[in-house]
């Protein structure tokens, strides 16, 4: 950044040289990367399961905090003040989530006398309640969905204004967040009992039931704007970004700008923004979050949703079109210095998407993943991609360790490109790029996101993932092609291994005066490990004669019986491969996790388990249904008494783990012989829960 | 370090009708193994497979460790030799890797005569036992035979190295403390019952195996008594009541994973030692074997083109290099393992045969495993030759290669004729291995030269008689003695008949010798004790 001045007028703190970063994974060690080009020194704060984490190797100083559950590390105020007062830093980044909207944490920092880089306690406080925060935004002409947002909560009352309002309403709890206390109400019969519904899980969520009614946008897009407030009073907008794309409120990829935005409707959302923003004495980095109706015939309403208090987790969108650092803006206003750039010097350059990298697994509902990252890199060197195309913002590295115990993300993926088909194409290819293995991540999701027709044709709102369930989420349909790919990939990296000098022991399938045959099972993969089912989906005989660069494989299984192929590999950069089958060649990003083949390519990823075909085990096995805990977590209830008969389907216990609950159901009909666990016990990942006997 | 470098000239007129020629051999070769490797034909191996069983070679494949090498022993074997079609005697033999040991494995071909044993199934059964014990390797038998063809019980029964041999073979080797294991896949009728009952473990598929002294026919006829096969000696008879099996297999696949298991449990450690080194591929191109040696004898090659494409990083260390030279002797690495190679550079004169005795007792010291290729007309004869002693002279080469107790394998690569074929370690002189290239030939002499003295013989007789003899009549005297010699000497003829143990094509040659090398590194290399060497 050239043109930053610094600021000799009213400075109402004091300088710091040494930042605590109040956070862990990703975006610790983005404001890190930040603070450190600043010359600042870097605290990092860890709780005991991070104790080896990225944040904390990077960091100049770290302090842990407490144990691994976060109310008692990253969310102890008091831990946090104590590690910046014991490394003497001047400055506190909450980063996002934990602290970061916390208003007695701001006020804590103020009475210790520490920076907070953040909006001032009134400011959280004044978003925080949402039903002032929208009585205030109306003051200020902000535009508001309309909506019922009053303190008398009589039913019947509620009801009128619902009615007044036009169904579909949204039913929200005042205190809210998170989805939860939230309903869609279609028509006016099923309000009462929506009302009724959401006033209890409000309650017991927030312990308050106050509700809010708002009109329900049936094409809603997400479109926010990142706006800049300095101690000074000025205040811009960093233009848009367009986070529709979510899954149960959860944003999965974001773009700036949004697209089909004109100036004019850009200027007055942007002003409507910074109007919101001044109106709570904002300052700092903040995102007026708003609906765009995008349904036929709104023109180009919007109205305010909500306005976060902090750096939002999709910022890189904006700074890759922006070209500025957000960060580092942060800082220098939290330093007391001017805003770096007026709103006439901020200006949109291409297209940006970030997509969002989670440990978790899209084919089981999305069931957050644990374990050791094996690998974790992006490998750009079998793409064209420029490293100024693509950012991984990472948390984590090759070797590190995702635990149970905090969100999920891993990483996100931004990419720039000159326009948006341009900055999707790009998308594509570096998602191919990354190569994950050890644990279960949404990379494949994200590659169907990204590909599907609908969303490359802007059709976006905030249902999109709902509405293109079908083929989102539809099974993988191998073709002979792909059993081709891997059993050459497979036969390549068996034929080049060898565990000694002897001959014997090389796997090139050496027959005497014959072809060498080597054949291969290729089964569908349960994740990255080995299949349930023993059967393979199909056996690949590849045969070769000495001398042959080209393998002459032969697939018998399901449907493909006695399909041939002639095929050779040719290793290129990295993990790239080229593949030739019958003359055809094709380019893609081979993966190995364990026997898990993972073949990449800008349209997608498709995974085939392999093995030699003497791995296959043919004895007998005895069926027992397991009913193994999935992850580490807690006993949350035992639905049925132990010696009970069930119907096949029954729920017959609840554990929690990861914030979410699994309910464990008959597989068959039979009966529960006893529990090995009772409410409330911790489990760890494994462990037998419960012991079932099929019957009839 | 001592690369060789080559004087071959790819372009020239030579090579190219060599290579085509060689080529042609292989390719044929290929083809008959491709034919043998059918087994019984597709009529029979679909009845056998209709009854949920595994075609032989199937199970070869399922048993050994998926991509390991399969080194098949005297695919040829009783090729041509009996009236009706034996192929491969009806018996697969060869080594295979199983759960990471190298094991020699046994496995009837149900689809052959009903996998019967004819006299030649008996030889390659017994050399197979002898290749285990020479090796020290494991021994596993699949077994699926109606026992001794019975027509051909006098060439089957009675001798000593007939049907007897194979399971007085099983308790001696597991006497050594070589281990024994029968996969009951088929019936095991008879003597047969004796493979599973001698073996140290035993495995019986459930309704396919079945294991009786005399089948129901016979008990029927002995004693009345009307039974079931299955219910007189099957698996459930076996496995639960009698004894005689140890593993109870659901069907095939399993059987030969419980055979892995077995052999996994071995706790199976080798006793070779030999120093090491990294393998590396020769570095003059082994394709070009076919365009140097021809299936021409006639048109010589020097013999260390040959080498130079078999052995490691074609590093050869010659001894004696400008002494004795139609022998060539040296020092160099196949896969890895230290070998001294004895090869034929031309007829043996004393020089050459006292060399290759000095060579020989150098490995034998040192323990270094022998390589012999074999491309030899003979001794020299002539008068200069006999008064020089050559005889005593060779006969120390031939005292050397019999004592040697290092591992040895012979490679016929052209010519093996008369004594050469002794002093070169021919199948008498009990090299753990023999094989033969498709164009060498294996007689007591050339074709030629028999028709030559048969015919100086015969011209005598007439010269006694006084009558006359003429060219003519002199050629088609000769010619039945040269067809006889070539269709004799042909490596098929050689193979039907296992006076080898495979003919290969002189590509894989390097791989065969290297697998072959690592197998005899299963057993300790002995000390050798020479006999008296004539002065």
């Amino acid at each position: 950044m050239s043109h930053l001045t610094s600021s000799e007028s009213n400075l109402r703190t004091t300088p710091f040289d040494t930042l605590l970063i109040a956070n862990r994974g990703e975006i610790a060690c983005r404001v890190m990367r930040t603070a450190r080009l600043m010359g600042l020194k870097t605290v990092a704060v860890y709780s005991d399961a991070d104790a080896n984490a990225r944040h904390v190797r990077e960091a100049d100083e770290a302090i842990r905090i407490g144990p691994a559950t976060a109310r008692e590390s990253y969310l102890n105020i008091e831990a946090v003040i104590d590690a910046a007062k014991r490394t003497g830093s001047g400055a506190i980044h909450p980063g996002y989530g934990f602290l970061s909207e916390n208003g007695a944490f701001v006020k804590a920092l103020e009475e210790a006398g520490i920076t907070f880089i953040g909006p001032p306690a009134s400011a959280i406080a004044a978003m925080g309640d949402k039903s002032a925060a929208k009585a205030r935004m109306a003051n200020a002409d902000v535009p508001l969905v309309p909506g019922y947002h009053g303190d008398n909560q009589d039913d019947d009352l509620l009801r009128a204004e619902a009615d007044k309002i036009g169904y579909p309403v949204m039913l929200k709890a005042s205190a809210g967040g998170g989805g939860k206390g939230m309903r869609v109400v279609e028509k006016s019969e099923a309000f009462q009992a929506a009302l009724e519904g959401c006033r209890r899980e409000s309650k017991a969520a927030f312990g308050d039931d106050r509700m809010l009614i708002e009109k329900y946008l049936v094409q809603p897009r997400h479109v926010e704007v990142q706006v800049f407030c300095d101690r000074q009073g000025h205040g811009v907008y960093l233009f848009e970004r367009d986070c529709s794309i979510q899954r149960r409120h959860q944003k999965v990829l974001e773009e700036a700008p949004a697209p089909g935005m004109t100036p004019e409707l850009r200027a007055a959302m942007g002003n409507a923004a910074v109007r919101a923003a001044q109106e709570i004495g904002y300052v700092g980095a903040g995102t007026v979050e708003f609906l765009l109706d995008a349904s036929p015939g709104q023109g180009e309403a919007f109205y305010f949703m909500e306005m976060n208090t902090r750096l939002q987790v999709e910022h890189p969108v904006t700074e890759m079109i922006t070209g500025q650092d957000l960060v580092e803006w942060q800082l220098r206003v939290a330093m007391g210095e001017s805003l770096p750039c007026t709103q006439e010097a901020l200006t949109i350059t291409g297209h940006s998407f970030e997509a969002r990298l989670y440990a978790e697994d899209p084919d089981q509902d999305f069931l957050p993943a644990t374990g050791q990252l094996t690998r974790f890199a992006l490998d750009l060197a079998g793409t064209d991609l420029k490293a100024e195309q693509v950012r991984l913002d990472s948390g984590v590295e090759s070797g590190d360790t995702v635990s149970m115990h905090y969100d999920p993300m891993l990483a996100k993926l931004i990419v720039h490109g000159i326009d948006r088909d341009a900055a999707l194409a790009t998308l594509n290819r570096a998602l191919a790029a990354l190569d994950i293995q050890g644990v279960v991540t949404n990379r494949a999701f994200l590659q169907r996101l990204a590909t599907h027709p609908a969303f490359k044709n802007l059709e976006l709102d905030t249902r999109f993932i709902e509405r293109h369930e079908a083929t989102l989420f539809a099974a993988h349909h191998y073709q002979p092609e792909d059993y081709a790919s891997a059993a050459l990939l497979a036969l390549h990296q068996l034929t080049q291994e060898c565990e000694s000098n002897s001959p014997w022991d090389r796997h090139d399938g050496f027959r005497l005066n014959a072809p060498r045959t080597v054949r291969i099972a290729l089964h569908d993969p349960k994740h990255s490990q080995a299949p349930e089912d023993a059967s393979p989906l199909v056996v690949v005989e590849g045969k070769r004669h000495p001398g042959d660069p080209e393998w002459h494989l032969t697939i018998n299984g399901h449907a493909v019986n006695g399909q041939t192929f002639s095929a050779s590999l040719q290793p290129l950069i990295g993990n790239a491969v080229a593949i030739t089958l019958n003359g055809h060649r094709r380019r893609l990003q081979a993966q190995h996790d364990g026997n898990v083949l993972i073949m990449v390519d800008p349209q997608g990823e498709t995974r085939l388990y392999w093995q030699r075909i003497d791995a296959i085990d043919h004895g007998q096995h005895e069926v027992q249904a397991s009913f193994t805990a999935p992850m580490h977590g807690t006993v949350v209830a035992l639905l049925v008494e132990a010696g009970a008969s069930v119907e096949k389907g029954i729920p017959l216990m609840v554990m929690e783990a990861m914030k979410m609950e699994h309910t464990m159901t008959a597989p068959t009909n039979g009966r529960v012989e006893g529990f090995r666990f009772q409410a409330g016990d911790t489990v760890s990942q494994g462990d037998v829960l419960l012991d079932f006997a099929p019957g009839e | 370090m001592s690369i060789l470098s080559t004087q071959i000239n790819p372009r020239s007129e030579l090579f190219q009708t060599n290579e085509q020629s060689m080529r042609g051999v292989v390719t044929q070769l290929h083809e008959l193994t491709a034919a043998v490797a059918q087994g019984g034909g597709a009529k029979s191996r679909e009845r056998h497979e209709s009854r949920g069983k595994l075609f032989v070679r199937d199970r070869i494949d399922h048993l050994i460790d998926e991509g390991s090498p399969f080194l098949e022993f005297s695919a040829l074997a009783a090729h041509k030799v009996y009236e009706s079609d034996v192929p491969a005697a009806g018996v697969v033999t060869g080594i295979g890797r199983v759960s990471g040991v190298e094991c020699v494995i046994v496995a009837n071909d149900a689809t052959v005569k009903g996998g019967t044993y004819f006299p030649l199934t008996v030889k390659k059964h017994i050399r197979a036992q002898e290749i285990a014990r020479k090796h020290r390797l494991p021994c596993i038998y699949l077994v699926d035979s109606g026992g001794a063809f019975l027509p051909r019980q006098d060439e089957v029964f009675p001798d000593r190295d007939h049907f007897g041999r194979i399971f007085y073979n099983q308790a001696t080797l597991s006497a050594e403390g070589i281990p024994q294991i029968a996969v009951v896949m088929g019936s095991c009728t008879a003597g047969g019952a004796y493979v599973p009952a001698m073996a140290d473990e035993s495995i019986i598929v459930k309704e396919q195996g079945t294991i009786f002294l005399g089948g129901p026919p016979l008990v029927k006829a002995a004693t009345g008594e009307s039974i079931s096969a299955e219910a007189l000696g099957g698996a459930d008879v076996h496995a639960k009541v009698s004894g005689v099996a140890d593993h109870y297999a659901e069907n095939d696949m399993h059987a030969l994973q419980l055979a892995r298991a077995c052999v996994s449990r071995l706790n199976w450690q080798k006793r070779g030692k030999l120093a090491m080194r990294a393998p590396e591929p020769p570095k003059l191109d082994p394709l070009e074997l076919y365009g140097i040696v021809g299936t021409d004898l006639k048109k010589p090659f020097d013999v260390r083109e040959v080498i130079g494409r078999i052995v490691d990083s074609s590093d050869f260390d010659e001894f004696k290099r400008y002494y004795g030279d139609t022998l060539v002797t040296g020092f160099a690495h196949i896969h890895g393992h230290p070998v001294g190679i004895v090869a034929n550079n031309g007829v043996l004169f004393s020089e050459s045969a006292v060399k290759g005795a000095h060579f020989i007792e150098l490995c034998a010291q040192r323990k270094i495993p022998l390589v012999f290729l074999q491309n030899i007309t003979g001794f020299m004869v002539g008068s200069k030759y006999e008064h020089e002693g050559i005889a005593k002279h060779g006969a120390k080469l031939v005292t050397a290669v019999a004592c040697a107790k290092v591992p040895k394998f012979t490679v016929l690569i052209g010519g093996s004729f008369g004594a050469g074929n002794y002093g070169m370690c021919g199948r008498a002189y009990d090299p753990n291995m023999l094989f033969m290239w498709p164009n060498a030939r294996i007689s007591v002499m050339g074709g030629e030269q028999a028709a030559g003295v048969l015919a100086q013989v015969k011209r005598e007789q007439y010269e006694r008689e006084g009558s006359e003899w003429t060219k003519e009549e002199e050629e088609a005297f000769k010619q039945p003695t040269r067809e006889q010699y070539e269709h004799q000497g042909h490596p098929y003829y050689a193979s039907a008949r296992l006076w080898d143990d495979g003919v290969i094509d002189p590509l894989q040659t390097r791989d065969v010798l290297g697998l072959a090398l690592a197998a005899a590194m299963n057993a300790e290399i002995e000390e050798t004790r020479f006999g008296v060497f004539r002065m």
